[in-house]
């Protein structure tokens, strides 16, 4: 029962990762309908931008958090203004091999500025454990977890309760429509971006504070496991990416520590089979047929 | 006040509107009937900027539209309800109203236009915190059109209003259309429903394979024996 308390932790914090990811996987898709592959590598951009900011500028972290988070929504922006923008009424495959060629040109890009070497990301948050009932609970994990939780809260308000959330949540819905009352619907997709690659550079430091090593490639994975937490929420539905991302890290843990850490990747993409199999549009979707 | 001179409109190689040219007179009911596939919704997309025309002119109170992006004219107080009444699904009625008033920064008149709607269509007062997807097709268009309402306009588009609607649910639209010009809104309708369209219109165009065949005041074009044997079953 500890084990399995402990092991619940261990996968409460990788999974509040990965929601941050997914939100940004399934907040472009509800608005513009395009999986954006590259999506891990704007993660990994996050990653370095808060590596540089603790190493060569001695920030504290909470403020290379900060740094992180506007220059990967400022990046997150000029990928969608350069890459994403004047594909918007050509065919989604069309965009689709374009997000496969923009994580090729920054994975490659990061890998020609900075170098293959692995970084290791400085430890500021120190190792301090607490006992709590019998569960280690380490500093590190706790900060990870508040920190994701925090920020899903504040994305969840934006969205649900503020003038910007509605236009976004109008602009998935119907873009003409949204138009005719007035939104500006370029910029929204935009705005869109901007968030979610904001929540990608936070995942990406926590990633790094947690799994210490930072490298051009170290998106890959992450942004996989995080596409499939977003499907299998449902595609396109902000909690669905939560939960899908909770999901997917504890089941990830639980295999990792019941089982073996050999199966733990292989066993996310076994649920992406079976979500696709059994209920394609998610846990939250609604099977919608396409209108014709 | 909305002046549409010699408009052209191609989908690829489909020459979709032919020198269409009306006019809308302030403060009046302008009809424009035809049979499906005529261009009707095809000219009101154009004057909201959805479509951009080949060529033509549009003009709304003596300044040329064309190249105004569809976002900025709820600003100008042109506001077009589309065809189908495209609510907000998964956003709820008071959400969908509060989208209407996207471009407005006077919180009081917001309100004070809220409370106008709500008394006016209670229903929509009762169902404010439902997701809008799940009202009838009478609310929803009674939501549609509200929601335009909350944007102020002086010239309200209104796309097919009474489509798939129960007649006497089409009877309380064309009501409540006629109730929005009393308050000083002009309007430019398009329907289907001929009868009901020449009835309450002071003017009305005839639109055929993208070309505009007949105009008249609604009583002349409701007595004319074309118009009774095309459109009116007569």
């Amino acid at each position: 029962m500890q084990q399995f308390l402990q092991q619940t932790i261990n996968g409460l914090s990788i999974g509040g990762v990965y929601a941050l990811i997914a939100l940004g996987y399934t907040m472009v898709y509800g608005i513009i309908k395009l999986i954006n592959f590259a999506h891990g590598d704007i993660f990994m951009f996050g990653a370095y931008v808060g590596m540089i900011a603790v190493m060569n500028f001695n920030m504290p972290i909470y403020l290379a958090f900060i740094i992180a988070m506007a220059v990967t929504a400022l990046f997150g922006v000029i990928i969608e203004r350069v890459a994403y923008k004047p594909l918007r009424k050509s065919s989604r495959t069309a965009a689709l091999i374009t997000a496969i060629g923009v994580s090729f040109l920054i994975q490659n890009g990061m890998l020609m500025i900075m170098g293959a070497n692995i970084y290791a990301f400085p430890q500021v948050i120190p190792n301090r454990f607490f006992t709590v009932f019998g569960l280690r609970l380490n500093m590190l994990q706790l900060v990870i977890f508040a920190t994701s939780i925090a920020l899903m809260i504040i994305l969840q308000f934006v969205v649900s309760k503020t003038k910007l959330g509605r236009a976004m949540r109008s602009v998935a819905v119907d873009k003409d429509a949204a138009a005719l009352m007035g939104v500006n619907v370029d910029n929204v997709i935009t705005i869109t971006f901007a968030i979610g690659s904001a929540l990608a550079a936070a995942a990406g430091i926590m990633v790094g504070l947690y799994y210490i090593k930072v490298f051009p490639f170290m998106g890959f994975t992450p942004g996989l496991k995080a596409f499939v937490a977003a499907v299998f929420g449902g595609i396109g539905i902000i909690p669905g990416a939560m939960i899908g991302g909770f999901a997917i890290g504890l089941i990830e843990t639980y295999v990792a520590g019941y089982g073996s850490t050999l199966y733990k990747d292989a066993v996310v993409f076994i649920i992406l089979i079976l979500i696709l199999l059994v209920k394609p549009s998610g846990l939250l979707g609604k099977n919608v047929k396409e209108k014709v | 006040m909305l002046k549409v001179e010699n408009l052209n409109v191609h989908y690829g190689v489909i020459h979709a509107l032919k020198d269409v040219s009306i006019n809308v007179e302030q403060g009046k009911i302008v009809s424009l009937i035809g049979s499906n596939g005529a261009g009707k919704t095809t000219l009101l997309r154009t004057v909201s900027g959805l479509i951009k025309p080949t060529s033509g002119a549009i003009s709304y109170e003596g300044n040329d539209i064309i190249t105004v992006a569809p976002a900025q004219l709820p600003m100008r107080g042109l506001v077009h309800v589309p065809e189908g009444r495209r609510i907000f699904s998964g956003l709820t009625v008071m959400e969908n109203l509060q989208m209407g008033a996207y471009l407005r920064k006077d919180k009081a008149g917001i309100k004070e236009d809220l409370d106008k709607v709500f008394k006016r269509f209670e229903i929509l007062y009762s169902r404010r915190n439902q997701d809008a997807s799940t009202l009838s097709g009478g609310e929803q268009q009674m939501l549609a059109i509200s929601r335009a309402l909350m944007a102020k306009p002086r010239l309200l588009l209104l796309d097919e209003p009474s489509m798939g609607l129960a007649p006497l649910l089409v009877k309380e639209i064309f009501n409540i259309i006629r109730e929005i010009n009393a308050q000083g809104t002009t309007i430019l309708l398009v329907e289907q429903n001929a009868m009901q369209a020449l009835k309450i219109a002071d003017w009305a165009y005839v639109l055929e394979t993208g070309t505009i065949v007949l105009g008249g005041s609604g009583e002349e074009l409701l007595n004319s024996p074309e118009i009774q044997k095309v459109y009116l079953g007569g």
